[in-house]
């Protein structure tokens, strides 16, 4: 891994890497609170309280942009500005002025876009909900932020960009591509926030679809592996495990990707031969996949004596088995026969949040823990005992998610297509709604545990950025103790 | 090594990168735009009148397809539930498409006639008052708000622009076919001229308060002609697409 060295180490923008830490944090305590509002509301629908802003249909946008864009893009944009200065020993292309514009823009953009959904002006595509002129703000913001990352490439002091910067790279310019592609709208009035789309029905749920599973495989999954490229290695203090398969992995992985959309579309009227593509492209997909879960693995070879005694690497490793469980779980739900049972139901919610809660989440946290000390200047986070806290209440909470919503999702699938011995169907519909009560009630309490580590975190940033040491007992390095 | 070229140089990685995730999208998405093999021939599909989109919008505004979904799968099960499996077709005229992704609620491509007018408008109102384990959130504020569709006609000329093949008239007569469909017979509309512009479209008040036109009678006017335009009778799967 390339060290900015003592002679000539430049003087690099962490002011720009602070506001993101903290803006993700604080967002991403927001996304989690409305989720848990959310899944109440599904097991409480009184919540609901009858108000135009606050029922479940304009919440569940403000949850999502919340933790995939508001927590997750600010994780991207903040950690990929840290990692490329550091992997090119250069200070971030364009000045500070530059980076605030983006800092500033992509905030606003999070704001525009929710009070949007609050107040009832959504594309209703998901994922994709903010309006034209959300989507304008957001594509310049975007651009001006490919000019920051790319120029600080350009103007590299390194030989070589380093595997993180590849990812990263792959996430900026996939993603800019999907939203422009998909968020092609004309408005009704340049004055008016509503708009229509130019593609109709069957074309563009696969423009879509084709958007949607790349958001989670260029937002949530290439830029993550990016963050996962640099800070399990620097958290470890080992090499990445193999660089020829970081090659291998990169291009399959951003290859294979893209084809993989038509999955979300199994039996409706988009045509088969895309079907059968998508399906078949996204169980390829598993092998890079782990590909890369190797990789993030194997880096620890030698050192998984230190998962003892680092909570921070706990999270970093954690996360990366997450994503393994997912990436595993997710070509098997593309599978057309799976897929007919497990679509339309909370399978599908639960397969996401192993990956959003377990992989993005965890993930984020880990680089967050190792951001806060050394963008501040501390010598140690506040309390490492407060770390491994959130990591068993955060992984409690995600163990009640994933497992509610897998018996939830799997008993509603079955419900639905069960006949009696008279040859009809045996549950009405709302049958299937009653059965589910219980299991929301259990995912609500799991995204409440998750919330709740969360605030364990946030203590933590505080006291740490504030200068305090917590006094408690320092975790012992088994390893070396018994060495010596 | 021969990655190295990648690994040098900024603008052959990424142009690498855009060629590399290009060429799923382009081979999933292009053929799609040749119609013959994308939409079935079916009979009776016509483009929302003026009234159904207003509540259109309404139904994408208050985020239904994040518990409804609007496709129905060709299972034995499904079809016996909501009616026959959703064709391309159907949903030709529909920016954006509202498919959905989950049934928290059951699917709604077909709801339309399956309820009357007053079920409609007292479940939205109080899902629980008509189904106790609903839910579903209670929406009363739609049946107070009264609907202004002044600019009905840029919505429809906007509709023509992405592809809805909306007439002249139709889009001319935008704002009065919206009243005249919301008023019925007890209006002063000429309720003929507007049934031959939308055939099979639901006339009347929808919301129980003929007053005024409220949020409430678009979106049911939606919801009771959603599934019921093509004409079954005529249309030969085997002749279709697949
Ligand atoms: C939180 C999820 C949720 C949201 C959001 C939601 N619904 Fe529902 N909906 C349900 C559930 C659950 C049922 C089944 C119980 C019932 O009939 O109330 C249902 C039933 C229905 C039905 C009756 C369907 C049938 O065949 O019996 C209609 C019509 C309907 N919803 C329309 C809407 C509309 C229009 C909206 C948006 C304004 C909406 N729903 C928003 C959950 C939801």
């Amino acid at each position: 891994m390339n060290q900015a060295t003592a002679q000539g180490a430049p003087e690099y923008n962490e002011d720009v890497v602070k506001l993101f830490t903290l803006a993700a944090t604080f967002w991403g305590v927001i996304g989690f609170l409305v989720g848990v509002i959310i899944a109440f509301q599904l097991a409480f629908p009184a919540l609901n309280l009858g108000l135009e802003w606050t029922t479940f249909g304009r919440l569940r946008p403000v949850h999502t942009s919340a933790v995939i864009f508001a927590f997750g893009g600010n994780i991207m944009l903040g950690t990929s500005f840290y990692v490329v200065q550091r992997t090119c020993r250069q200070t971030l292309f364009g000045g500070k002025g530059l980076a605030s514009t983006i800092f500033w823009g992509y905030q606003i953009f999070i704001v525009m876009a929710a009070l949007g959904y609050v107040l009832g002006i959504t594309q209703g595509k998901e994922y994709a909900e903010p309006e034209w002129y959300v989507d304008l703000w957001l594509t310049v913001v975007w651009v001006l932020y490919l000019v920051a990352f790319a120029g600080t490439l350009m103007t590299r002091r390194e030989s070589h960009i380093y595997v993180a910067n590849w990812f990263y790279l792959a996430f900026i310019i996939t993603v800019a591509v999907l939203h422009i592609v998909n968020n092609m709208t004309i408005p009704v009035s340049f004055l008016g926030a509503k708009s229509y789309t130019v593609g109709a029905g069957v074309q563009d749920a696969m423009i879509q679809w084709w958007y949607g599973h790349n958001a989670v495989g260029f937002f949530l999954t290439a830029g993550f592996l990016g963050l996962m490229y640099y800070f399990i290695p620097k958290q470890a203090n080992r090499p990445v495990y193999s660089y020829r398969l970081s090659i291998v992995h990169f291009w399959s992985l951003i290859f294979l990707y893209i084809w993989a959309g038509p999955h979300h579309l199994h039996y409706t009227s988009l045509p088969d031969w895309a079907q059968t593509l998508g399906a078949t492209f996204s169980i390829m997909l598993w092998m890079p996949s782990w590909g890369g879960m190797i990789n993030g693995f194997m880096t620890l070879s030698g050192a998984w004596d230190k998962l003892r005694t680092d909570p921070v690497l706990r999270f970093l490793i954690a996360a990366v088995a997450f994503y393994g469980m997912s990436t595993f779980e997710g070509p098997a739900m593309s599978i057309k026969a799976v897929n007919s049972l497990s679509h339309y139901t909370d399978w599908t919610v639960g397969h996401v949040h192993s990956g959003a809660l377990g992989w993005v989440a965890f993930v984020s946290f880990g680089a967050i823990y190792y951001l806060i000390p050394k963008l501040w200047g501390r010598e140690r986070l506040y309390s490492l005992r407060f770390v491994t806290y959130h990591f068993w209440i955060a992984t409690l909470g995600i163990v009640l998610y994933i497992t509610s919503m897998w018996i939830s999702g799997i008993m509603q699938g079955l419900m639905w297509r069960a006949y009696d011995q008279f040859g009809f169907l045996q549950y009405s519909f709302i049958e299937t709604v009653e059965a589910m009560h219980p299991y929301y009630v259990i995912r609500a309490f799991g995204g409440v545990l998750f919330l709740l580590g969360s605030l364990f975190m946030v203590w933590n940033i505080i006291k740490t950025i504030g200068g305090a040491q917590r006094d408690e007992e320092a975790y012992e390095d088994v390893h070396h103790a018994v060495a010596s | 090594m021969k990655h190295e070229i990648f690994e040098t140089n900024v603008i052959v990685l990424a142009l690498a990168i855009v060629v590399t995730i290009s060429i799923g999208g382009l081979v999933q998405i292009v053929p799609l735009y040749t119609m013959e093999q994308t939409f079935e021939k079916v009979e009776g599909m016509r483009p929302y009148s003026p009234l159904e989109q207003a509540g259109r919008n309404i139904y994408i505004r208050e985020g239904c397809y994040t518990c409804h979904s609007q496709q129905i799968r060709p299972f034995r099960d499904e079809v016996e539930r909501y009616g026959h499996y959703s064709l391309a077709a159907e949903s030709m005229y529909d920016h954006p498409f509202q498919w959905g992704s989950k049934r928290t609620g059951p699917d709604l491509a077909r709801v339309g006639g399956k309820y009357s007018n007053a079920w409609h408008a007292e479940h939205m109102i109080d899902p629980r008052a008509v189904v106790p384990e609903s839910v579903m959130p209670h929406y009363p504020f739609l049946a107070e708000k009264e609907l202004n569709f002044d600019d009905a006609s840029a919505h429809l000329k906007t509709l023509a622009m992405v592809g809805v093949p909306y007439s002249e008239e139709q889009i001319a007569k935008a704002v009065e076919d919206f009243t005249v469909q919301a008023q019925g017979e007890d209006g002063e509309g000429d309720v003929d001229a507007f049934l031959a512009r939308y055939p099979k479209a639901a006339i009347g008040d929808f919301d129980g308060n003929p007053e005024k036109i409220t949020e409430l009678d678009a979106l049911i006017s939606y919801l009771q002609m959603l599934g019921t335009l093509v004409d079954f009778t005529k249309f030969k799967p085997e002749l279709a697409r697949r």
